[in-house]
């Protein structure tokens, strides 16, 4: 079976983003990008299925700008065994990747796609969903567990009241939440190695995708900042403050 | 113009976060129906019926309905979305799983967790973990939406007078199928929906520790909520996790304990009218936000306030 993993191009996640003085986007250049922590809990799970015999292959895709080939390589050097570019300006739309996806997904045959439940930059958790929609195939979205039995996949999944198991019939597709796995890291023999996998690039058009503007972006401000407040000494100051200043309790 | 909201509730009784995206869906157009889903809703579509600027629900129950499931959701939704300019749900686990693809069987974009309404097609949504609000313009004819009930005031529960109909719930879909929920119980109130919270961090150091800020909880009639951190150590479940990538919350009262402060939990609670943290680390970013901080010990601190309030 073929496994799918999306792998995004973010900005790394320990870094604060500065809006443009201009306010017509965040600024990024200089800045250290990363994949998108939950494309890299995506990939290790894809490459875990191959070590345990149940994945046969492990495709990385990632929409993006020529830039993204070095996410690409760092999915290889995880241990995807190849990678395709479908090239494209920054910021593709959510709808636009999924249906880039769904093109891939029936050109190789895939089994399962593994994607992250949320970018970190657009925060939007629809690729997946939309994906699944367009392939008309299930979805197991924002997994904590993922079992893969002969035609079928068990995914646990983590809701607003915890935990739900569904059961899905192949081809699926899965996202993935924080505690599916703990992402391994990539040892440098394996970054030599991922430079000699093959990883092709396409186009929109390639794959015959019309891609559309749904969603304009006007403008992008800093949020109203919060007033700094005071430290306070004691437990009974913290107690008076919130009685007689705030009065909250 | 005319704009259909699918409700959040639990059979009975309509979620808090349906009032609040009541809100936004009346900031948006006045002609408003109710989408009322489940194994059984009639009693949450009666109580859609009382709310006030809600002109008409819709009720559709059945076995397909019973457990949430994506697939036969955004059939129902799609169903009915031909008649309206725009689909609107609170953002929650069920409206996140299953309105992408009413998005995208609609071939149209979705514009996920909407913090402000500028016009019927103009909107603010936070990006890069709030770290940016971004106003963004939707070109679609009909616009699928999701609604931060944070940002939200709640609508009134009563005032109206709404005619209930019943639509008839769609075919299961063959390849999904629910298999077993592991749901938390508690007594606490619901993290969403409560005036007041009290979240531990890491530093709280286990799960028997816990205890301590359940009790403080107690005292204050208060949910429990827990940084990433917490929940990856197993400290507590994983639905209390409080942040960019779990609940967001905005109550009067959110109260950190041992948390630091990372830009992922602050996206989660940085809107709640009053912060408290408690930290033995007084250079914790944590510090920045909150209204009022004590540098100390939380092993000292919670048992103290628990004992004094
Ligand atoms: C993709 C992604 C998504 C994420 N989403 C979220 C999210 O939604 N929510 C979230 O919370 N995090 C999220 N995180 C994780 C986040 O980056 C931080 O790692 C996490 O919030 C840290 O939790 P913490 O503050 O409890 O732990 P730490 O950062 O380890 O902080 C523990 C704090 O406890 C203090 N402390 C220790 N002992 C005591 C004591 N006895 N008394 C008082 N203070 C004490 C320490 O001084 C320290 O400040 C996400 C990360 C990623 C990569
Ligand atoms: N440009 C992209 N390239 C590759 N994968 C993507 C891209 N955008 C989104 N995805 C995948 O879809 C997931 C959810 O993204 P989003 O819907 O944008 O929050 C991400 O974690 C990725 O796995």
């Amino acid at each position: 079976m073929k496994v799918l993993v999306g792998v995004k191009r973010v900005i790394d996640y320990n870094v604060k983003v500065r809006v443009k003085s201009d306010n017509t986007d965040v600024d990024l250049s200089n800045t250290k990008m990363a994949i998108n922590p939950f494309c890299e809990i995506a990939v290790e799970e894809a490459i875990r299925l191959k070590e345990a015999g149940v994945a046969t292959e492990v495709i990385a895709v990632s929409v993006g700008t020529s830039a993204s080939q070095e996410q690409l390589r760092t999915a290889m050097a995880l241990g995807a065994d190849r990678a395709i570019l479908v090239e494209s300006e920054d910021g593709a739309e959510p709808l636009n990747v999924a249906k880039a996806f769904a093109k891939i997904m029936e050109q190789e045959e895939v089994g399962l796609v593994i994607l992250g439940k949320q970018s970190i930059d657009s925060d939007n958790n629809q690729v997946g969903q939309m994906l699944a929609a367009l392939t008309k195939r299930p979805q197991g979205t924002f997994a904590s567990k993922v079992a893969v039995d002969g035609n079928s996949v068990s995914v646990t999944r983590e809701i607003d009241g915890g935990l739900r198991t569904v059961k899905l019939e192949l081809p699926a597709i899965v996202t993935t939440d924080l505690r599916l796995n703990e992402p391994r890291f990539a040892k440098l023999p394996d970054i030599m190695k991922a430079k000699r996998k093959p990883l092709e690039t396409k186009t929109f058009a390639d794959l015959g995708v019309e891609a559309k503007q749904h969603i304009q972006l006007d403008k992008v401000e800093a949020p109203a900042a919060r007033q700094g407040g005071v430290k306070v000494g004691s437990v009974d100051e913290l107690i008076q403050k919130l009685k007689d200043e705030a009065k909250v309790i | 113009m005319a704009t259909l909201l699918i409700a959040e509730h639990n059979g009975t009784e309509l979620a808090p976060a349906t009032l609040s995206a009541l809100t936004a869906a009346q900031q948006i157009g006045s002609d408003i129906t109710v989408l009322v889903a489940g194994a059984e809703a009639k009693a949450a579509a009666d109580a859609a019926a009382q709310c006030a600027g809600v002109s008409k629900v819709l009720l559709a129950e059945g076995d397909s309905l019973a457990h949430d499931l994506a697939e036969n959701l955004s059939e129902l939704v799609l169903s009915l979305a031909g008649d309206y300019s725009h689909v609107v749900a609170p953002s929650n686990s069920v409206s996140k799983d299953a309105m992408p693809r009413v998005a995208a069987l609609l071939d149209v974009g979705q514009l996920s967790d909407i913090t402000a309404v500028l016009s019927d097609a103009q909107f603010q949504r936070p990006i890069y973990a709030g770290n940016a609000i971004a106003t963004v313009t939707s070109k679609d004819a009909t616009k699928v939406i999701t609604v931060r009930a944070a940002a939200f005031d709640k609508a009134a529960a009563t005032g109206g007078s709404a005619a209930v109909e019943t639509v008839s719930a769609p075919a299961a879909n063959a390849a999904s199928a629910w298999v077993a929920d592991e749901l938390s119980e508690s007594e606490r109130p619901e993290l969403t929906a409560a005036e007041r919270i009290v979240s531990g961090g890491r530093g709280v150091g286990s799960a028997e520790n816990f205890a301590l800020v359940e009790a403080l909880a107690d005292k204050l009639g208060a949910a429990v909520g827990a940084s990433r951190a917490a929940v990856d150590s197993g400290f507590v479940a994983n639905d209390l996790q409080v942040g960019q990538t779990g609940k967001i919350v905005a109550p009067s009262l959110y109260m950190a304990f041992g948390i630091s402060g990372a830009i992922q939990h602050l996206a989660g609670m940085k809107d709640s009218k009053v912060i408290v943290a408690v930290n033995k680390d007084e250079e914790a970013p944590i510090f920045q936000v909150a209204d009022y901080g004590l540098v100390g010990d939380l092993f000292d601190v919670l048992p103290e306030l628990t004992e004094k309030l």
